[in-house]
């Protein structure tokens, strides 16, 4: 799309592109090296100011932090699939004693800001160890959406799919299992994975609840006044951690969106439509 | 194939980052260690064959070994981790090693759990912790939720402000002026009931050195809590903050433990009396807070 | 319904806090992200490159960190002193354009490209290709996502209650102070989030049904 808003540049075009490019690329520069001067002058960019990464002990807590987060990720995550899966195939149900709850039960914690329900499952409930609070909100807000996902990626399979599959016998379990899961699977991936780094950064919100992950570990070395607060420099480390992670799933979701098309005997989907698909299910986060 | 070779890159660098490490602690360290000339640290003698009959939370510190002790991490002389080598020390600190001795657990295997003011009564119901030392003021509305062994030590509200401050000598200063505590924290609950600045100019944050932080920015103007936590803070960066004014308040502080423990409650007062009595909490308290000078009182213990 | 009721000096400003954080960011990141979005299809290279870094930093960085960085490290820079709440603005405001921006460009990839061609065969501009022929259109597929981007906004809004601001999630601090029951407190705040969540659902699902047929 991008592609047909605008010609390609005739010699006049790309001279004033050029100066859009020079001028908003030094405006930027310029933004970005005022910041930098500035917190050079705030001396947040001295060589001691970084000392405290040299440090066994800092580097050791830095990992274990980094180990609770994606603890609380991995548990939150497979959690919050099957509650996905199971509360789908709820609203999908054909009997209202089941769709009905689900959609209520769906509903409401999609609703409810997830900072509430881990102060609930914390403050209210005393769940005991914060991981628990922590991966259960998580895991009901998660789910949540991600059942959301499931259920219009179900729903966007072509109608002729599932009318074909009765046409020659088969059960609903049948269909949904054989016919439209694996079907809707590939055009879900994006969002499921997007979904997914939402939760990875959610978990950040642990440190409201004295769960010590990253940046509880970030907001407790950024204050150590024997290091000068370092906090640009933690904030800098931590920042890159998460960036990474979050890219390596994404990164993860392309290779197997990749694979999934390869494998395809008739590749009907273009990139672009999947790029749609991710777009009706927004991540919300 | 790309993703293996991110794995592996990002596990040999983790490998790198791990394997450099340097220990020890930089220099102008401002955590008292008791290394430097003055009073030594005593050594607490493990009991041996404790049982408090009655008492659920002690079968639990047997079960899992020795007791989880929920502490501050970032109040020197009180409850401070040294950053560097990961040890906890000061005056609450040594509270917490000395009752575990006395429970008949090596103080070494006790298991540190730092939790921020507005957390503590939480952990303790959760079980989270097994008792918490941690400037812990004894107040009616916590007794709800636990219950409280000593008073310990007895510390008053204050105000820690920038050392070139001149225009706060005391809290009726206060009014217009930005003032941070913690969340959570009885300080913040009396400024907000004596009034002593607008309610849009108090700043609730986390920790107090989040608090201490933007006081060394300029975002506020003062930090109030406890005067024995403030002394801290200003003995690490002498040249930027001071304590000032007259303390405006009765701070008790207790170890916290779960509600209905009665067993373990009377033991550990009995424990801390002990310490009182034999001249260990005079030592305690002159390795710990006792080098800045200043002396204390040794409070009355209520028994409840 | 008393914790409601003996509260409501608490429950009521809180809330309206939680509003104003909302409606301040929601038009912040309705802009910046729109104007982002643009630039990730201008013709030029660089701005583009801009956009996409914008994009890839923001949206995969933990919201929370943001806050820490207009709290603590934002002073720094020696600017306009930001007040608690208006940092939290800022930083919701940064954080949701990311995703703003993604959804706007996602929708006018959905605008047939016949539509681009026409306008640029009758000789429409960039800028006016995509202000009177591209972005109407897109709106059809754009505001579903957006007013669940949104929801996420305003659910977002109770990490401020971490840095000092007094909204609707910190009201559960205030609770366990005056001694009423958190639990209960909770729910309500939480019954108040579904009060404001459930008429943006039914806008969305209403305009869903609406625009599916038109397709």
């Amino acid at each position: 799309m991008s592609s047909v808003l605008f010609d390609v540049p005739g010699p006049k075009a790309r001279v004033r592109h050029n100066v859009y490019a020079v001028l908003g690329g030094s405006a930027i520069v310029a933004l970005l090296a005022f910041i930098v001067f500035q917190f050079a002058k705030a001396g947040q960019f001295d060589a001691d100011m970084w000392e405290w990464i040299q440090y066994e002990q800092v580097q050791l807590q830095l990992v274990a932090a980094l180990g609770n987060t994606l603890r609380a990720f991995a548990a939150g995550a497979v959690l919050a699939l099957l509650f996905g899966a199971i509360f789908a195939a709820g609203r999908l149900s054909d009997h209202a004693i089941f769709r009905v709850p689900s959609t209520i039960i769906v509903e409401f914690f999609r609703a409810v800001p997830l900072v509430v329900m881990i102060f609930f499952f914390h403050y209210g409930l005393s769940l005991g160890a914060p991981f628990y609070s922590v991966v259960i909100g998580l895991t009901l807000y998660n789910g949540s959406v991600l059942a959301e996902v499931f259920r219009a990626g179900i729903l966007s399979l072509p109608k002729g799919q599932s009318e074909a599959a009765y046409a020659v016998g088969m059960r609903k379990s049948q269909v949904m299992r054989l016919v439209l899961l694996p079907q809707s699977l590939r055009a879900m991936l994006p969002a499921i994975i997007s979904q997914l780094v939402v939760l990875l950064k959610d978990t950040a919100l642990g440190f409201l609840i004295t769960y010590e992950e990253l940046i509880r570990e970030a907001r407790y070395l950024g204050g150590i006044a024997e290091f000068g607060r370092p906090f640009i420099p933690v904030a800098i480390v931590v920042g890159v951690v998460y960036i990474a992670m979050c890219l390596a799933l994404t990164a993860l979701a392309k290779y197997l969106e990749g694979r999934n098309r390869r494998n395809r005997k008739a590749p009907t989907e273009t990139p672009k439509d999947a790029d749609e698909k991710v777009l009706t299910h927004e991540p919300m986060g | 194939m790309k993703i293996r070779t991110l794995v592996v890159g990002l596990m040999v660098s983790g490998l790198a980052l791990t394997a450099c490490g340097k220990e020890g602690s930089p220099t102008g360290s401002g955590s008292g260690d008791g290394g430097d000339g003055g009073a030594q640290l005593p050594t607490y003698e493990v009991a041996q064959d404790v049982s408090v009959e009655g008492s659920p939370t002690f079968a639990k510190m047997q079960q899992s070994g020795g007791p989880i002790v929920g502490v501050k991490e970032d109040q020197p002389g009180l409850g401070y981790k040294d950053p560097t080598t990961g040890e906890y020390s000061g005056f609450d600190i040594e509270i917490a090693r000395l009752v575990s001795a006395k429970l008949g657990f090596d103080p070494e295997k006790m298991q540190y759990k730092a939790v921020p003011s507005a957390g503590r009564e939480q952990a303790i119901v959760n079980g989270d912790v097994h008792y918490y030392v941690g400037t812990y003021t004894i107040n009616d509305k916590r007794k709800e939720q636990i219950s409280f062994a000593g008073p310990y030590f007895v510390a008053g509200q204050g105000l820690l402000v920038a050392k070139d401050n001149n225009d706060i000598q005391g809290k009726e200063d206060l009014q217009g002026k930005k003032v941070c505590s913690v969340s959570g924290s009885t300080p913040i609950q009396r400024v907000r009931e004596e009034n002593l600045t607008q309610d849009s100019n108090i700043v609730e944050l986390q920790t107090y050195s989040q608090c201490v932080t933007q006081l060394t920015q300029g975002q506020v103007d003062a930090v109030t809590t406890d005067d024995a936590i403030l002394k801290g803070y200003a003995a690490q960066e002498p040249d930027k903050l001071k304590v000032v004014g007259d303390t405006f308040s009765d701070e008790p502080y207790g170890i916290g433990l779960p509600k209905n423990d009665k067993a373990l409650r009377d033991k550990v007062n009995d424990i801390l009396q002990e310490a009182m009595d034999d001249g260990t909490w005079q030592k305690i308290y002159d390795a710990t807070l006792g080098k800045s000078g200043a002396s204390a009182e040794m409070p009355t213990i209520d028994r409840y | 319904m008393e914790v409601l009721l003996d509260n409501l000096d608490l429950y009521g400003p809180g809330f309206l806090n939680t509003i104003k954080l909302f409606a301040l960011s929601a038009v912040g990141s309705l802009v910046l992200g729109t104007a982002l979005a643009m630039l990730r299809v201008s013709p030029v290279p660089v701005l583009r490159a801009a956009g996409t870094t914008y994009v890839t930093l923001f949206r995969n960085t933990p919201l929370t960190l943001l806050f820490f960085f207009f709290v603590f490290a934002y002073p720094l820079l020696e600017l306009v002193q930001l007040s608690y709440f208006q940092a939290a603005v800022v930083a919701l405001t940064l954080y949701t354009t990311a995703f703003v921006c993604e959804v706007v460009r996602s929708g006018i990839n959905t605008v047939p490209v016949g539509q681009a061609e026409a306008a640029r065969a009758v000789g429409l501009t960039f800028g006016q290709t995509l202000a009177t022929i591209v972005l109407p259109q897109a709106t059809r597929s754009v505001v579903p996502p957006m007013i669940s981007t949104m929801i996420a906004l305003l659910k977002n809004t109770t990490i401020a209650a971490g840095f000092s601001v007094v909204e609707a999630g910190a009201i559960q601090n205030y609770l366990s102070e005056r001694g009423y029951s958190v639990l209960v407190g909770l729910l309500w705040v939480a019954l108040g989030f579904v009060i404001l969540v459930i008429p943006l659902t039914q806008v969305q699902r209403a305009l869903e049904r609406r625009w599916k047929v038109a397709r």
